[in-house]
């Protein structure tokens, strides 16, 4: 009663004065029912990438009305992530697995649609009617001024309660994130090997079997000074470009060129600072040859 | 106009989508469903740090976006699971467990 006794009282110091202003009451009227016009055609639509787009209008529809109330940061961190991100994760795997299956019409259990649709105008009847009187007895604060950066519903005010109050609960939601990228991982891998993974012995045993062309790995691109790019060869003990450390993807670097550059390297002699990078420890031997 | 309109709007939204949840079969089109709930309590929450003057529900509300991020990855990850196991997105096909 006393509750009631001082709202009223707010109230009558509020007098006539609005917290809402007109232009958010406008605003409210045209993205409210667009975003419950989303969350209708959601689940009145057949197909489901279209559904999916519905549920992106309502969710943009949502972000505006954050905006409106002083909750800038939530209001673009909604856009942001969930109709950038969440939404397009959505379409992706709807892309992949449930584009063909629209909605069948059959109902599995009879009567199910007529149920839940009874239930849903009941639900919304309770909640509406639960929330009615406080059309007329909640008095507002005034909003919190989102430009100020220590109180507002900024960046700067979320991140102060986030990192003083919150703060355990927001070192929580990391290691839920780890978790969930973890499950993420496990959950949609699919292991494309037939049989079982071979160890390390049994390769090596298969390998000098001749079950593979080559019994060693195959090499790798050299590493010089002046590059370690793939496009870089590697060389063999006595100097010569090893052929198969050539990507052939890389037209530059194709054999015939490269043994010519080299042999071209060689024969210019100390002179090069080129020839000393790109033969790295060889230039001793090179001295001695001459 | 008070900042209970945008109450109001939120509990049609939360209906709606609890229709949709038990209404639709496509496993992903209920998910989003799931999705619209959380956003729709979103939307409250927001109202009540607005109407209460304070931020703290602008904090539950950013904790909520958080939580369901991480659900959708998980969420998706085993609908596309469900799906390679039995080429269908369907909630009726998933009946091993039934009998």
């Amino acid at each position: 009663m006393t509750s009631f006794s001082q709202a009223s009282m707010l109230l009558a110091q509020q007098g006539g004065q609005e917290v809402v202003g007109t232009g958010e009451t406008l605003a409210f009227w045209v993205f409210g029912p667009l975003a419950l016009a989303g969350g209708l055609g959601m689940i009145f639509v057949r197909n489901a990438v279209h559904s999916a787009l519905w549920l992106v209008l309502t969710m943009l529809c949502l972000g505006v009305l954050y905006l409106l109330q002083s909750a800038p940061f939530l209001g673009f961190t909604q856009i942001i992530v969930y109709t950038g991100a969440v939404m397009m994760l959505f379409l992706f795997v709807l892309m992949m697995a449930g584009r063909d299956s629209a909605d069948s019409m059959v109902e599995v259990l009879r009567g199910q649609r007529l149920l839940a649709a009874l239930f849903g105008v009941g639900f919304a009847a309770l909640l509406v009617g639960v929330l009615a009187p406080s059309l007329v007895s909640v008095p507002a604060e005034a909003p919190p001024n989102p430009y100020d950066p220590a109180t507002g519903g900024g960046a700067g005010g979320l991140g102060r309660l986030i990192f003083t109050e919150f703060l355990f609960a927001f070192e929580l939601t990391a290691a839920l994130l780890i978790v969930a990228a973890l499950a993420g991982i496990v959950l949609a891998y699919r292991d494309r090997r037939e049989g079982p993974k071979r160890s390390q012995r049994e390769l090596v045993e298969a390998r000098f079997r001749g079950e593979y062309k080559r019994r060693s790995p195959a090499p790798g691109p050299g590493v010089f000074a002046t590059g370690n790019s793939v496009a870089t060869p590697a060389l063999l003990p006595d100097g010569s470009i090893a052929p198969e450390s050539l990507s052939e993807l890389i037209e530059s670097t194709n054999t015939a060129r490269l043994i010519a550059e080299h042999e071209r390297v060689l024969g210019a002699g100390d002179s090069h600072d080129d020839a000393r990078a790109l033969l790295g420890g060889e230039s001793e031997q090179e001295g001695e040859r001459t | 106009m008070t900042p209970t309109y945008y109450l109001l709007l939120a509990a049609l939204l939360f209906a709606v989508g609890a229709v949709g949840v038990l209404v639709r079969r496509n496993a992903i089109v209920v998910f989003m469903c799931i999705e619209l709930m959380l956003n729709s309590v979103n939307l409250t929450l927001v109202t009540f740090a607005r109407v209460s003057g304070e931020l703290d529900g602008q904090v539950m509300a950013f904790f909520v976006m958080v939580v369901a991020a991480a659900e959708v990855v998980v969420g998706l990850a085993i609908i596309m699971a469900i799906f390679r196991a039995r080429r269908s997105a369907s909630v009726d096909d998933t009946n091993l467990l039934k009998y």
